[in-house]
């Protein structure tokens, strides 16, 4: 059978949550990071879902947290959001350079 | 039909009978601020009393939860730190529109704890890790005017689901390498690969984001800030106490094959935290941030506990925690008092608070000794303990590190008392005037801070439980 070997998708993921770091570390714009803290989640979501198909084909638990992993992400996404909102009310912008009212 | 779900999950559901009473009390509507505030207090009384009564080994779910008389006593000491953050925000929770809000925000994250503290299992414990820190993300943000209190919840927000998402990849590892998420089995089939040593690393580096160990503190300071004080009194005690407890057991648990290389990485960890908490907590001028920087070279101390991997570190560590919260609240009581009265927060603001308001101070200068680690106090016993626990495997460099790093920290403790007590001002706070709720409270507080040192039966029935871990 010549199909896709795991190393390739392990590659794919790795590469999907490094670009999430990346993007988080690097982007100012608050919705930006946030995407990019959901795309390290996604990439976790491949890894589990290959390491299900290839390794261990035989159970579900890999699929089972992938579900839950989107659910929660969701959640999270949902609470940042909201709390995004009312930073902007307050700031009048979405820029993480402008919330800077506390520092060391 | 069996019911051992029941026992196991005690706490767990009265902690949701809880929410939901409140919830319906809020539709309802007609409740008024004063009989919710009394409903809420009296039910978490009850929920701390029923927890004490037949606490037994049970392992329910495919072993998915388990609860030991050692979670059930962690689980008490968390509903006790409850119970006193929320009688002494009594004064700032009076009059607040979202009063019912906050009670079902602050037990949501609790009850996120609680499954956290009893999983057995990866995905239990990362629901329960995003139950408890989503919940505190809205609470950070309760004061929707404020400008400090939005930003403090975004950047938690955001730190959270970096640290959770750096913390799963490491889990997706583990998976690849074990094909499980239950810890015994994961245990049992770690072989020390480099794969594994980087999954290790990765969940290690998503822990101390939640308990934050330098390098990954930088939020710690900006969010205890930002956040409603009764919030910081939350973060920095109840969530840190129970990452610690999900910390050691995870470590101990799970990865006791790799403890070649958890070892060095918690010595490293617990030297720096130490120090730059400790140095950074000197420069501060506003309490929160102080308590803040405080309260992560705090969990330098326990690092060093954890890395000896005995009963006496776990029991050391459970005594230090149960001390920590008694003198952190009865700190954070007193600036909740002073901060919802008067709105200040700043050390400054505290010159002559001896001569206006006695009582206050005392509590505050009792609580700072014991943070400090001054004999009488239960912190020195505390203190001592976790350091003894740490001196068991001979690692001298690091006691020494330690005990320089509590010199320093004596310090800038005993800065504020010597605010407090000596240093004149022309404009001092008033009298400030406090509920029974928390004098009730500082009084619990004062009474742990004192007692708990020289009752010899707290430290053996700690020590005692966690052999059965």
């Amino acid at each position: 059978m010549i199909g896709v070997p795991l190393t390739h998708i392990l590659f794919l993921s790795t590469a999907l949550f490094f670009i999430g770091v990346f993007g988080f570390l690097t982007r100012r714009n608050m919705i930006t990071m946030l995407m990019s803290a959901e795309l390290m989640l996604n990439s976790v979501n491949i890894n589990f879902i290959a390491f299900n198909k290839y390794l261990f084909g035989h159970q579900l638990d890999g699929v089972f947290f992938t579900l839950f992993l989107i659910a929660i992400a969701a959640a999270e996404a949902a609470v940042a959001i909201a709390i995004i909102i009312n930073i902007y009310r307050n700031y009048q912008s979405i820029d993480i350079d402008d919330a800077d009212t506390l520092k060391f | 039909m069996d019911l051992s779900f029941l026992i196991a999950m005690k706490f767990e559901m009265m902690i949701t009978l809880i929410i939901f009473v409140l919830l319906f009390l809020k539709i309802d509507g007609r409740a008024s601020n004063q009989t919710t505030i009394r409903v809420a207090y009296g039910m978490l009384v009850l929920n701390l009393v029923l927890g004490f009564a037949g606490n037994v080994y049970v392992e329910i779910f495919n072993g998915m939860f388990r609860s030991t008389p050692l979670l059930a006593f962690e689980k008490n000491m968390l509903n006790l730190a409850t119970l006193i953050i929320a009688l002494s925000s009594y004064e700032w929770l009076r009059n607040h529109k979202h009063l019912a809000e906050f009670f079902m925000l602050l037990l949501s994250s609790l009850l996120g704890m609680f499954f956290m503290m009893s999983s057995c299992n990866m995905l239990m414990f990362y629901l329960g890790l995003e139950l408890s820190t989503i919940p505190l993300a809205a609470l950070c943000n309760f004061d929707l005017h404020k400008k400090i209190s939005s930003e403090a919840a975004m950047k938690m927000i955001l730190s959270s689901a970096f640290s959770s998402a750096i913390l799963l990849f490491g889990v997706s590892l583990l998976y690849g390498c074990t094909g499980t998420f239950d810890f015994k089995m994961i245990s049992a089939l770690l072989t020390g690969s480099t794969l594994q040593d980087l999954a290790f690393i990765l969940i290690f580096s998503g822990f101390a984001f939640k308990l934050s160990v330098v390098p990954f503190h930088l939020w710690t300071a900006d969010v205890y800030e930002g956040s409603p004080i009764a919030v910081t009194a939350f973060l920095s005690v109840v969530s840190k106490a129970a990452m610690s407890f999900v910390f050691i057991s995870v470590l101990y648990t799970v990865f006791g094959k790799l403890g070649s290389i958890w070892y060095a990485m918690l010595a490293v960890s617990a030297v720096i935290t130490m120090i730059i908490g400790n140095l950074f907590a000197l420069r501060q001028s506003n309490l929160k941030r102080f308590f803040a920087f405080s309260s992560i070279a705090q969990v330098g101390y326990l690092l060093i506990s954890i890395s000896s991997v005995s009963i006496l570190g776990v029991a050391s560590v459970v005594y230090f925690i149960l001390i920590y919260i008694f003198s952190n609240l009865a700190a954070f009581g007193v600036i909740s008092v002073i901060s919802s009265l008067t709105g200040k927060e700043s050390i400054e603001d505290y010159k002559g608070l001896y001569a206006s308001n006695p009582k206050l101070a005392l509590i505050m200068a009792i609580s700072l000794f014991s943070l400090a680690g001054i004999p009488p106090t239960a912190g020195f016993f505390g203190k001592l303990f976790l350091l003894t626990a740490g001196a068991s495997v001979h690692n001298w460099t690091l006691i020494i590190i330690a005990s320089l790093n509590l010199i320093i920290s004596l310090y800038y403790y005993l800065r504020i008392v010597r605010v407090m007590f000596i240093d004149e001002t022309n404009e001092p706070l008033v009298k400030l005037n406090f509920s029974i709720n928390e004098t009730v409270a500082f009084l619990i507080c004062v009474l742990g801070v004192l007692s708990v040192g020289f009752l010899r039966g707290v430290y053996e029935l700690i020590f005692g439980l966690s052999s059965g871990l």
